[in-house]
């Protein structure tokens, strides 16, 4: 999607984009560089998720795109995911109290809305399991 | 007053860099699989998905590198075909690596990011009402990020089952343009049939290239007196009439498929020595042969 502007037929610049607070709407300002008219396209909730179901950044990226992000973020119910080396340090734990140590770890992730588990997320549980 | 065409870029946003970054990805990600193949079917429940793990299984057992890639979104069961439900995907340098299974196939599947139980995918959405003027979206983005994400090193094969439909198998082939073709599955039935026929033409309209048809369920062994049996009414008639595309070959139904199925093992090498696992292993070759006749790769 482009926008002119009329007057100076000219093509108008992306000046800010921003989610609403309650994430269902999208407010995207475009500037006339030549007359500095302003215009505000502002999306429904329905055009918003369309917006997001595309896995495009509005306003362009300013990190780098993480593995999976788009689905880890939208997925309801997603489990957080184990890093290589999380997961090696989980190995080391006595095999039959394994699942119940992942299990917390994992609640504690979301909890803090984390969607990764990292050592840094792993030694975070574990000091607030009082181990 | 210009138009779309005499604006060069977006304003700023520069989304279609940002696709051309992802599909950049993809490519480099593909580049190290040599066949990929969509599995496909007109219609639900004709045993698309147990071709495709045991196809997986068939090709491993003759020393293939095989991964695969379950596209139904919304209805898993690849993970619970190859009993690797219990695991998850793992964060590795710059991707997700697949979960190993049986006979060291690679799995990636929406099931091993959710966890157990019969949990459904829900997508967050500022509103769950009308839902259709998003999801497909939703679930193409998902798919594009599992093609560019995943660390699947170098595969000989990496087969893809996808949801039923014969619209799938074209839209599918939009995100992995270097698709090598689809298998198509059906069943001895006249209803399946026309579907498989609509499928292969939209296929072809939209040049998405068809690599062959498997008849699954195709005929019964008797367990008294080892007969081939009909399964279905005007069975024998149809495939071949296909024009273009051969058949692979036809799977007999066993009972025992539907068992390994549901308890993870891949049928293929659990009765390795039944009529249905060696129509498998034989369709296994008959890929291997006409992929060598191709030459190349990748």
């Amino acid at each position: 999607m482009k926008f002119l502007c009329v007057a100076c037929d000219e093509a108008m610049k992306l000046v800010e984009a921003a989610d609403t607070p309650h994430g269902d709407s999208l407010t995207v300002i475009f500037r006339c560089a030549r007359c500095e008219h302003r215009v505000a396209l502002l999306t429904n909730p329905q055009e918003t998720q369309l917006v997001h179901s595309l896995g495009v950044a509005i306003g362009g990226r300013t990190t780098p795109p993480q593995p999976l992000a788009r689905v880890r973020a939208t997925l309801n119910a997603a489990s957080p995911l184990w890093t290589e080396e999380a997961e090696r340090r989980l190995q080391r734990v006595p095999e039959f109290v394994r699942p119940m140590v992942r299990d917390n770890i994992e609640r504690h992730a979301r909890e803090r809305g984390c969607r990764e588990v990292t050592c840094e997320v792993m030694d975070e549980a574990r000091s607030g399991m009082g181990m | 007053m210009k138009t779309y065409r005499d604006i060069a870029g977006d304003g700023g946003s520069d989304v279609l860099g940002q696709v051309a970054e992802r599909e950049a990805r993809r490519r480099t990600r593909m580049a190290l699989v040599a066949r990929k193949f969509a599995v496909m079917s007109g219609k639900g429940g004709v045993g698309k998905s147990m071709v495709t793990v045991n196809l997986a299984a068939a090709l491993a057992l003759r020393g293939h590198r095989v991964g695969i890639l379950d596209a139904d979104i919304n209805g898993p069961c690849v993970a619970q075909m190859l009993g690797v439900r219990d695991r998850m995907l793992k964060l590795g340098a710059g991707g997700v690596a697949p979960v190993e299974g049986p006979l060291g196939i690679k799995v990636v599947s929406m099931d091993l990011l959710l966890p157990g139980g019969a949990v459904p995918v829900i997508w967050n959405a500022p509103m769950q009402q009308h839902r259709f003027t998003w999801l497909g979206a939703a679930e193409a983005g998902a798919l594009g990020e599992f093609l560019a994400d995943t660390l699947w090193g170098e595969l000989d094969f990496l087969l893809i089952d996808l949801p039923p439909g014969p619209e799938r198998y074209p839209d599918f082939h939009d995100l992995l343009p270097e698709c090598d073709g689809a298998i198509v599955v059906t069943i001895p039935s006249g209803v399946a049939m026309l579907t498989v026929k609509r499928s292969i033409v939209l296929a072809q309209t939209l040049q998405a290239k068809v690599f062959g048809v498997v008849e699954n369920m195709a005929g019964y062994q008797c367990e008294q007196c080892g007969a081939l049996q009909a399964l279905f009414a005007g069975e024998g008639e149809s495939t071949e009439q296909t024009p273009g595309v051969p058949v692979l070959g036809r799977i007999p139904f066993d009972p025992r498929i539907t068992r390994c199925c549901d308890q993870g093992v891949p049928f293929v090498s659990a009765h390795h020595d039944t009529p249905a696992a060696q129509a498998i292993m034989e369709i296994a070759v008959r890929i291997g042969a006409r992929c060598a006749a191709w030459g190349g790769g990748r």
